[in-house]
Formats: structure tokens, sequence, C-alpha cells
């Protein structure tokens, strides 16, 4: 029973760092149509600034801050540079240029911080919390990781309701012609849709690296499952990235946790889920009824 | 038209393979291990080209086809000592069948949804190698034992006669290819990309023809895992890796995607340009850390520089220099129709189907 309660919880957190990729991914889809496969990588970018910032000045909560600013930078920039000048190409070309970004952003992170694992530190204690002596199999950080991604998704959610920036971001998503032809400054907003996502990543990074140590590809790995949630999900729906990262999180830990050779099976059970998912609802589990037009 | 075209394909094959030949003779065993590569990148790009650029189906997995003919392979040669040729055939039979089932799965996804599930399949896939280590080696793979044949004499090179054995079967595969985009099958790939409900008006069968694709890409890809079984002499998960896969598709459309030369030029960039600026780093005494990385930025600059330059890809833009010198040429066929497969579509048409979930975040 305590060992469930500790795969749950470890799911959890894992789940809420999925969520919280997936959802800079759904960001930037609902607005450009377009998959970032350079989310983990600049990620990775941005958690290496913020190391070196903690290394520098000491405290956690500066690199902590100087990450997130990072990302929204990263994020804006990439969007002005490289992104916004494949917009009316063919669509794969878009892909193209992120994976070529996320190659980049690699190679730049090996020369530059050397491509040895280094490890993060923590904001809070990583021993476990317990209730009168049962280990409960969560740590303060743990806690704090949930609350962190729950609170930037509320904030989110939040500012995409009740402000007028949120509106225009939902109208810009929502048809792209017509926005423009409201006076909304599309190519603007498609921008600020690219920081809020490279916030996103970069609170995801920042998180999640303690527990995986960081090198040039450590982001690799949760981007895969970022992705695989937020296609679990539905790309268009924020809450099923939410819903995608948590469950993903959940059954690849119980997988790694229950079955015999479970570590190097993780990756099957994730497809196992993903086939059946698809399988049932093939726009993932969040899509609203198609229309096909002929 | 058919009557001139295949004898031109033929043509081009025989005199690629004399280029390749004389290449071999006259360059260095390294550069045999290179041109043995490009013959197997090239085979994979060729059916990811026909798959995503012809019937509109992405596939970020194809490694995993490529490793399944790999190690059909390896098993068949090793434990049952069974010749080459005969390994290669049934690696591609035996990949033909692996497409199918994923096709079938596949045929009722779009776009990023696609992608995902075949993204999942190349990183889920060689992690089986790992989980059934003694039939399938684990991380260390298994060797496969490939040699030159005696009438070349003993002191032939095996990496020449490695490049002659993949660049052979990737010019057949390359022939047929085209034979078969120019073909009915390749029109009604064409039909359901552009339009699947016309097609079906038309008497197409969408599933059928999306399926066949798949199959055809995944035999593609499984020749190309054989090949690089006996050209590395070991198959192992880190051969198969998500990244192949994706490099694979950025060959296909960095050389011009739906275009049988675009996926030569893809995949010698994709295999010359890491090995050229390495050269560059190291004849220039930088450390190991920056001069082994410098060829990996390097490579994820060129390939954001062509996208932006040559939006058609390679083939796309040599296709336009040559307009510029010889003025249009209606007959002249062009890569132009490099197409949408549903990944993204113009963000103006996108999502129709909002309504409900506005207010959810």
């Amino acid at each position: 029973m305590v060992e469930f309660l500790q795969f749950t919880l470890s799911g959890v957190s894992f789940g809420m760092i999925y969520a919280a990729v997936a959802l800079s991914l759904v960001l930037i889809w609902r607005g450009t149509r377009l998959l970032n496969y350079a989310q983990g990588g600049m990620a990775m970018i941005t958690t290496y600034i913020a190391i070196e910032v903690i290394y520098h000045t000491g405290s956690y909560w500066a690199g902590f801050a100087v990450a997130l600013v990072a990302g929204i930078l990263l994020g804006a920039v990439c969007q002005l540079t490289i992104i916004r000048p494949t917009m009316n190409k063919p669509p794969l070309n878009g892909v193209i240029v992120t994976i070529g970004l996320l190659v980049l952003l690699e190679g730049l992170a090996g020369i530059f911080f050397g491509g040895q694992f280094r490890s993060f530190p923590t904001a809070f204690s990583v021993t476990g919390l317990r209730v009168g002596g049962t280990p409960l199999g969560v740590s303060r950080y743990d806690i704090f990781v949930a609350v962190a991604v729950l609170a930037a998704t509320l904030a989110l959610a939040l500012a995409f309701r009740y402000t007028s920036a949120g509106l225009r971001m939902r109208a810009a998503a929502f048809n792209a012609t017509i926005a423009r032809l409201s006076g909304i400054r599309v190519a603007r907003v498609l921008t600020v849709g690219w920081a809020l996502a490279g916030l996103l990543g970069a609170l995801a990074g920042v998180l999640v690296s303690p527990s995986t140590f960081l090198y040039p590809n450590s982001m690799d790995t949760i981007f895969v499952y970022g992705f695989t949630a937020a296609v679990i999900g539905g790309l268009d729906s924020p809450a099923g990235a939410v819903t995608g990262g948590l469950l993903l999180g959940l059954a690849l830990s119980y997988a790694g946790g229950y079955l015999p050779s479970g570590a190097s099976l993780v990756p099957v059970v994730a497809l196992g889920i993903l086939v059946l998912v698809l399988m049932a609802r093939p726009d993932g589990l969040f899509s609203a009824t198609k229309v096909r037009r002929v | 038209m058919s009557m001139q075209t295949l004898p031109r394909r033929l043509g081009a094959a025989v005199v690629t393979a004399v280029i390749v030949w004389f290449l071999s003779v006259r360059l260095s065993t390294f550069r045999d291990f290179q041109i043995a590569e490009v013959a197997v990148e090239v085979t994979a790009v060729a059916g990811l080209t026909v798959l995503t650029g012809l019937s509109g189906q992405i596939s970020l997995g194809n490694g995993a086809f490529m490793a399944i003919g790999g190690y059909t392979t390896a098993l068949l040669m090793l434990h049952l000592n069974w010749p080459y040729v005969a390994a290669l055939v049934a690696s591609a039979v035996v990949t033909a069948v692996a497409g199918g089932i994923v096709g079938v799965a596949a045929a009722r996804l779009r776009g990023p949804y696609l992608a995902g599930a075949t993204l999942m399949l190349g990183v889920a896939l060689p992690a089986l190698a790992a989980a059934y280590q003694g039939f399938l080696g684990g991380d260390q793979g298994l060797n496969v034992v490939f040699t030159a044949p005696a009438f070349l004499g003993a002191t032939f090179p095996l990496t020449r006669w490695q490049a002659w054995v993949s660049t052979v079967v990737a010019l057949v595969t390359l022939v047929l290819l085209a034979n078969l985009c120019y073909s009915r099958i390749g029109r009604n790939w064409r039909a359901v990309r552009d339009d699947e409900v016309a097609a079906a008006l038309d008497g197409v069968n969408v599933a059928v023809t999306r399926v066949l694709a798949f199959v055809v890409s995944a035999i593609c890809a499984g020749l190309a895992g054989s090949l690089l079984a006996i050209v590395t002499s070991l198959v192992a998960p880190g051969a198969f890796t998500v990244t192949l896969s994706i490099a694979l598709l950025t060959a296909a459309v960095i050389g011009g995607l739906g275009s049988l030369p675009g996926a030569l030029w893809g995949s010698l960039l994709i295999v010359i340009v890491p090995t050229y600026v390495t050269d560059v780093a190291t004849s220039h005494g930088l450390s190991s850390s920056v001069g082994s990385n410098i060829p990996i930025a390097a490579y994820g600059a060129v390939l954001i520089l062509v996208m932006l330059a040559f939006p058609q890809g390679i083939q796309g833009g040599l296709h336009r220099l040559l307009t510029l010198f010889t003025g249009p040429d209606p007959g002249t066929r062009v890569p132009r129709d490099a197409p949408a497969p549903h990944v993204t579509p113009p963000a103006d048409e996108a999502p129709a189907s909002h309504h409900e979930k506005e207010g959810t975040l």
C-alpha cells in the first residue's frame, strides 16, 4: 500500500512536468499550427542558464527567475527570427526548422557548458515526508513541483479567460483571418504565444533537472513524453494536456515500479497507452467533434 | 511517356553506379564507408519521402522499421547461417508485415497525432532490445559477420565491397520506387494526399492506398536497416534511436519532399556535413568537447538555413536555378507539389472546432 502510494505520488510529480511540456506545445500548436520539436532543447538551455546563475549568486530563486525570463525571451526571439519566415511555407518546413533549432541548441550547449552530467539543486528538501512515522514517499520538493506547475497553469487559464490580451490570443487561435480583420495584430499575438510556451518549458526544465541531471540531451526524453501527453489529451486542448500529462506520469510510474523488467519497458507501455487512446479517439481524449470539409 | 522514362531512370542508375564504382576505387576506405552510409540513408529516405511526400502521411518512426530489418538480418545470419541475399529479402518481407500493421493503425490518424504515434514507436521499439537481452543482445546488440566474396581476392577491402552492395540495393530500390510513383498506385497516393473525399468518389480505396504507402516505406527502411547491419557489422539499439528517425525525415524534407533525387541530396547533406565540419574542427586543433560539438551545432544551423533559403528543399532550389537559365519548361517534373501532409494546416483555416473549449485556458 505504501509502495502504491509512493508510485502514485512520484507519478503525479513527473506527470506535472509532462503536463507543463505538453501545455507549452499546445500553446504553440493552437497559435501557429506547428509542433515545436525544440521545446525540450530550449528548456535545456534555460536550465543551463539557471545553473550558472545559481552557481555565481548562490541563490536558487535568482536562477529560477532568470530561467523563466530567459525562457520568455528565447521563445519570442526564436519565433521572430526563424519561425516567422516559415509561416507561409509548406507545413513541414516549420517542423524541420524546429528540429534544426533543437540540434543547434544541443550543439551550443555542448560547446559552452560541456557534455558532462551536472546535478541541479532543489529549492526544498528531497527527503520524504512522514505522517506519524509512516513514509509518504513524497518530499517537500515534489509538492513544490506540483504546486508550481498547477499555479502556472491556473494563472495562464485565468489570463486567457479574463484579460483582453488573453481574448486576443484566443481570437487569433480561433480564426487568424477574422482576428486580423478585427484589428488584432496576429503576428504579435503568435510571438506572445511562443514566449509563454518558452516560460512553461523553462519551468519544466528547472523543475525536472534535479531528478534527471542536466546535460545537452537531458530534456529529450521529457520532451517525448510531454509530446505524447499532448497527443493523448488532444493538441487543441490545454485541459487535455494536463490530463494527458498526469495520466502518462501515473501509468509510467506504475509500469516502472510493478513490471518485472519495468524500467526498460516504460517506452513500450507509453506506446501502448498512446495507441489505445488514439484507436478510440484519433484526435486525443479532449478532441471536439470534427467537421470534415469536402 | 513511360516508354522513355524507364530507360532514362535505368540510365541514371547505371551512371550513378559507375560514378560510385569510380569513387570507391579511387578514394580511401573511409570514403567507401561514407558511400555505404549514404546508400543506406538514401534507401530509407526514399521510402519516407514517398510516404510523406506522395501519400501525405508523416512518420517519425521509420528508424523502428530499420531496426526490424537490421535485427532480422542479424538473427538469420547468426542462428541460421543464411546467405546475405536471403537475409535481405527476408528482412524486406518481415518489415513489410510490420509496415502493414503500423499502417492499419495509422490509417485513422492525421498530422501531429500520426507524428506522435510514430515517434513513440521509434522510441519504444529499440527499448525491446534491452528488455529481451538473451535473444536480442541487450544494449551491446548482435554482431554480424559479413565478408567480401573470395573471387575478389584476399586483399580486397571489405568497405569497398560493403559500399558496392549497399549502392546496388539503393539504386534498385530507387528505380523500383520511381516506377511505382508514376504508376496507378502513385497517382492514387497523390489523389488521397490532395483530397481523400474526392479520391474516394473516384473509386480509390483510401484505406488500402494509405496502408500500402506504409508497407512500401517500411520495406525501404527494412532494406536500409539490413544494409546498415552489414556495413557496421553490428545491430544495436543505439544505432536505431529516434534521432535516426528524425534524421530520415529531415533528409527527406531538406532534399525536397516527394522527390527521389531530393532523397539523395538530403542523404548526402546529413552524412557529409557533420563529417566535413569535424575534419575542419580537428584540423584547427580545437579541444575535444568543443570540437565534437561544433559539427552538431553546424548541422543544426545548416538545417535551419537550407529550410529558410530553399523552402521547397534542395531539389526545388536546383530546379528554380535551372529555370532561371533556361526559362520555365512545362515538361519538367517539379517537386512543386511538395505537399501538405496535414501536419500543420495553415493558421487561418485552423481550428474550426474550438467553440466549447474556448474557456478552458
